[in-house]
């Protein structure tokens, strides 16, 4: 870009201000995924903020795009907003194409191309898809802002990402453990267990609190449940 | 408007907002344009991508900072040899200093005989190789054969080109078989292509080629050219943090490629120390 100052320092007038256009804020909040064999649970906090204020301690940032599939998407508000609405719209040009509601795993690859489209402009959303796939076995798929995307049995991302994904590493994926097996994780246990790193993340994250949206996708639909925590 | 209508002045003149994302259906097609034409990115509003991005990347309205950071990696491998190509992987992706995934698949399966391995931004390379396989698929289509695999090379190296500059980042070695026999190139966003024996992309290169380049010849058996290929990336995933993870390795003959084998870097950690004499330090 064309800048006084830098490109024609003879011409830059000392102590003037430059303000630049800042497209993106960064509104916190934390989503954790966990799927087992017939089942997916996803869970979000409700504070949205900016800096260190809070704009509510109760928005909710899961989104239920089909009885099959949940996402939580967390970053930018304004580009979630965006990426959802579209989302939903391309859902129902599918089910009026198709006359069946999108599967799980098409729409986290529509998804990731939906990203990819903006890769010189991203969207600043840090995504979690939970749901439901053909066989009905739990799947969750994560994303980077540009649309690679993994499918995974467990996910912590948003501002707390870094400090849970450790955590659910050792307690679901037992990573670098010798002698042990790996067994699909019941469903009382992987609420209980995101419930607990929720609880370890509004301890240490400004951006993650006040109360957790859960839903829990099943093949006989989408339950709801909230559990608080701090406030402070 | 009333006076517009009389004077009929809309049939002369484009009075139609300029922006036409403005009615929903517009809206909707014009957010996902690369649905229609998997080749055709959004424009961002600004020019020089590369540098505004870098911009935007430092702090947002209250002065937080922002970090945007794609998934990279990377080391891979794949070379030719008597009995086909061999291809070799690790497995992690770093966004940042944050290991993102350690169980990344960064060998793409275009179509029975034909791989694509990836380096650089992960979201890149997937989705070219996806646009990729796709061209691919149509051209078996249209010529009731297969795609060589110079024309496929040729095929990502022109669509990547037309990007050149905006901040693609990809290293990729298509490696496959047609007519001509085992074919390895490698093609990156910069616009290189380029046939070759032996390749190595990625951060930790430079310590896959140590041990490639003492091991490498021709004549090398099926087996031992698994293996060789195998330790290099081992050996890089030792030396470079940005790799790690599974070792996963490909080989490519005329009745097309199989997976040979999906190894943890730790496992094999111990299994050569002890081969050494050594407990594993």
């Amino acid at each position: 870009m064309l800048s006084v100052n830098e490109n024609f320092p003879e011409y830059a007038v000392p102590g003037a201000k430059q303000v630049r256009f800042e497209p993106y804020a960064d509104n916190g909040g934390s989503i954790v995924a966990i799927a087992g064999d017939d089942f997916a649970v996803i869970g979000a906090d409700t504070r949205l903020s900016t800096g260190f204020s809070i704009y509510t301690r109760e928005q909710k940032k899961l989104f239920k795009l089909s009885d099959k599939t949940v996402l939580g998407a967390t970053g930018c508000w304004c580009d979630t907003l965006t990426l959802t609405r579209l989302l939903s719209a391309r859902m129902q040009m599918y089910e009026h194409e198709h006359n069946k509601s999108m599967s799980t795993p098409a729409v986290a690859q529509m998804l990731s191309t939906m990203l990819y489209y903006k890769r010189f402009f991203p969207y600043y959303v840090s995504n979690v898809l939970a749901g439901l796939d053909a066989d009905g076995k739990g799947c969750v798929y994560s994303y980077d802002p540009i649309g690679h995307c993994e499918r995974s049995n467990y996910r912590a991302g948003g501002s707390a990402g870094a400090q849970l994904q450790p955590l659910l590493d050792n307690q679901i994926g037992l990573k670098n453990m010798q002698n042990v097996t790996e067994t699909p994780i019941p469903k009382e246990k992987a609420l209980a267990l995101l419930k607990d790193v929720f609880i370890s993340a509004a301890e240490r994250d400004i951006y993650t609190g006040d109360c957790i949206y859960i839903l829990i996708i099943t093949a006989s639909g989408i339950q709801e449940e909230k559990f608080e925590l701090r406030k402070d | 408007m009333a006076l517009l209508d009389f004077c009929q002045l809309d049939r002369k003149i484009n009075l139609k907002p300029v922006d036409a994302l403005a009615s929903f259906e517009n809206d909707v097609v014009g957010y996902s344009g690369n649905f229609l034409h998997s080749t055709h990115l959004a424009t961002p509003p600004f020019a020089n991508p590369v540098e505004t991005l870098a911009q935007f990347n430092q702090k947002d309205e209250t002065g937080k900072a922002i970090k945007i950071q794609f998934d990279h990696g990377t080391t891979t491998l794949g070379f030719r040899y008597q009995g086909g190509v061999l291809l070799a992987v690790d497995s992690r992706a770093t966004g940042g200093q944050f290991i993102g995934s350690q169980s990344m698949k960064k060998i793409v399966e275009i179509n029975d005989y034909l791989l694509g391995t990836l380096a650089g931004g992960a979201a890149d390379c997937v989705y070219w190789d996806r646009v990729l396989a796709k061209q691919c698929r149509l051209y078996e289509l249209r010529n009731r054969e297969r795609i060589s695999v110079a024309a496929a090379s040729k095929l990502m190296a022109n669509m990547v080109y037309n990007y050149k500059g905006m901040g693609l980042s990809m290293g990729m070695m298509l490696a496959g078989v047609d007519k001509r026999g085992a074919q390895l190139y490698y093609v990156d966003s910069e616009g290189t292509r380029t046939p070759g024996k032996v390749f190595s992309v990625g951060s930790g290169s430079v310590y896959a080629f140590g041990v490639l380049d003492s091991g490498y010849s021709w004549d090398l058996s099926d087996k031992d050219a698994q293996e060789l290929g195998r330790r290099a990336i081992y050996h890089a995933t030792h030396r470079d943090a940005y790799s790690g993870g599974i070792v996963r390795v490909y080989h490519i003959s005329e009745k097309g490629w199989v997976n040979i084998s999906n190894e943890d870097c730790s496992d094999l950690h111990y299994k050569y120390a002890a081969e050494k004499g050594n407990v594993g330090a």
